[in-house]
């Protein structure tokens, strides 16, 4: 089940969520056995921003029915950190690199897609435009202007892909996602994380120290999918669907709607090769499709 | 961080999956339940001080407000090689809907488990006599820890009551006791103890795992007697292996992820500062 996305050839179609997984601290957990068993097939790593960053203040997480609320704020080495120590450690990695980026400004964006672009360890970038623009205040991927002139600003800066991360809080992700295609985007990929926030069970405050955070996990997998089908029926370019995968089923809908590549989030915190378990299910149900109907629709349907 | 500085870590590392564990034994202890699981796969030597990330392996989620969600961290208690693998002992107090499932597993049952996981405490300096201080279900990852040490050591431990105190029980030693009511031992904190215990002689390296607050005033303790401490910190985690950084705590290096740098932190790491976030 090899994949090609945007001219990189990948071992199948189960890449990571951004923020979702640290292969470095992996190893440290796992040792070389992850690399052995790595989870996926291509790594994008944690996004990073031209200054180091400590992130929010705790408490970061809330859980949710089926969910988890994060409010980590991108903590990060910055880039100099990120190319001295981070970067010759993820090119151990026996997968493909997809380095994330983000910028307050298209100045800083297209500082880092120069800096990262250039690396032969880097296979494309992702820019994650789900943050504020300090000059206009707009988040610019809530908008399909300010999406098209980040794009614009740092295409011919490197050859590599560039995928443009969606945010599933916007107004019309698919008109988002065809200005990032009219700029000269490669693929884009969605969902980033639903805005919400927790109170304090005492206090009545916000539970978060970032005040509000991003909601994942099966939670949001039925808005996902709708976002994933909406884009893709608007967009040439590949689709990375993302949002609550947990199973092979689940991955086989994203790519039923349109996907040509999934990604796994948060389901990799419950299990650390929730990748690998979905990309074999995913294999293993191409295979059987047709046997496995009629119980499954009956199994899955209101009345299952 | 340098390779040299990871070698020496006190850490075993876990298999790069999530795994079935069988239960074996559930035993009522006190407000406590000791779960016994069979971890037929996984590495037969945690160090004390490391935790697994918890869960049932059927019938998790539906509970209060259709969680639990994500799985749960529990320091092991104890471990035992054995010829089918190795028998881990985990204690737990029934707080949520996680836990509450936790306490609910029967013997047979499966427990899907990641671990084990995290950085454990380190053996004292030579001629330090080690003090042991727990609180309520942080005496827990104390257990392993007193089999390791090759010192006696001086236990302390503070409970709420005396059906909390039960836990006490597990040791090897003789631990002095504190309860909140009185019920059992010194009515008191068990950090008078250590005030005490650390008034008595400078010898000491102290060892610590109890609620935050507890934590600070040992943290503290050490600090106004120059005495080495080694605190087990606890944070709400949703992965325990790095990934999510949700586990963040203040030091005077800045953030640093308990799962990957603790849970086990040198206590001189810390300023008063680190409770903030945790005592939520």
């Amino acid at each position: 089940l090899t994949v090609e996305l945007c001219g990189v050839h990948l071992g199948g179609p189960v890449l990571n969520g951004s923020g979702t997984f640290d292969a470095i601290a992996a190893r440290r957990a796992f040792g070389d056995a992850l690399l052995e068993r790595f989870p996926f097939h291509a790594f994008v790593s944690k996004t990073i921003t031209v200054e180091p960053r400590q992130g929010n203040p705790p408490p970061r997480l809330w859980e949710t029915p089926a969910g988890l609320i994060n409010s980590i704020g991108l903590p990060n080495k910055g880039l100099r950190g990120f190319l001295a120590s981070d970067l010759p450690q993820l090119a151990e990695l026996p997968v493909p690199l997809v380095v994330s980026v983000m910028g307050f400004s298209r100045d800083e964006l297209a500082t880092l897609v120069a800096r990262v672009g250039n690396r032969d360890e880097v296979a494309m970038i992702e820019l994650n435009v789900s943050c504020p623009n300090v000059e206009t205040g707009l988040v610019m991927g809530a908008d399909p202007a300010e999406t098209a002139r980040a794009v614009e600003r740092v295409r011919a800066l490197t050859a590599k892909p560039l995928i443009v991360k969606l945010t599933p809080n916007a107004d019309d992700p698919a008109a988002v996602a065809a200005a990032a295609e009219g700029a000269g985007a490669a693929a884009v990929s969605l969902v980033n994380t639903l805005k919400g926030m927790a109170l304090h069970p005492i206090t009545r405050e916000p539970w978060l120290g970032g005040v509000t955070g991003g909601l994942s996990g099966p939670a949001v997998r039925a808005i996902a999918l709708e976002q994933v089908r909406s884009v893709a029926r608007r967009v040439a370019i590949p689709v990375v669907g993302m949002g609550g995968i947990a199973t092979g089923r689940h991955a086989a809908d994203f790519m039923s709607a349109g996907a040509a590549c999934v990604a796994v989030g948060t389901e990799s915190f419950r299990d650390p090769a929730a990748g690998r378990r979905v990309a074999a299910e995913l294999a293993a149900l191409g295979r059987g499709r047709r046997s496995r109907a009629t119980h499954e629709v009956r199994s899955l349907s209101p009345s299952g | 961080m340098t390779q040299t500085a990871l070698r020496d870590e006190p850490r075993t590392q876990a298999p790069p999956e999530r795994r079935v564990a069988t239960v074996s034994g559930v035993e009522r202890l006190g407000a406590y339940r000791l779960i016994t699981a069979l971890d037929a796969s996984g590495p037969a030597d945690p160090r004390p001080g490391q935790f697994y990330m918890l869960a049932t392996e059927e019938g998790w989620g539906g509970g209060a407000d259709e969680r639990p969600y994500l799985p749960r961290a529990f320091s092991y208690a104890r471990a035992r090689p054995t010829a089918g693998g190795v028998e881990l002992d985990f204690l737990l107090e029934s707080v949520g809907p996680g836990t509450a499932r936790l306490a609910a597993l029967e013997p047979g049952e499966g427990l899907a488990l990641v671990g084990p996981l995290g950085v454990g405490f380190r053996p004292p300096r030579a001629g330090a006599r080690p003090v042991v201080v727990g609180g309520g279900i942080g005496v827990a990852p104390l257990l392993c820890l007193e089999q390791a040490l090759s010192e006696r050591s001086t236990l302390l431990l503070g409970f709420r009551t005396a059906a909390h105190a039960r836990a006490a029980a597990l040791f090897a030693g003789e631990p002095a006791l504190a309860t909140d009511d009185g019920s059992v031992g010194r009515r008191g904190l068990v950090t008078d103890l250590l005030r005490e215990r650390l008034a008595a002689g400078p010898d000491a390296a102290v060892y610590a795992c109890g609620p935050p607050a507890m934590l600070e005033s040992v943290r503290a303790l050490c600090a106004e007697r120059g005495v080495p401490g080694q605190l087990a910190l606890e944070s709400g985690m949703a992965c325990g292996f790095g990934a999510c950084f949700g586990c963040v705590v203040p030091t005077r290096d800045g953030f640093v992820r308990l799962c990957l740098d603790g849970p086990v932190l040198d206590a001189n790491r810390l300023d008063a500062a680190w409770i903030e976030g945790a005592a939520h």
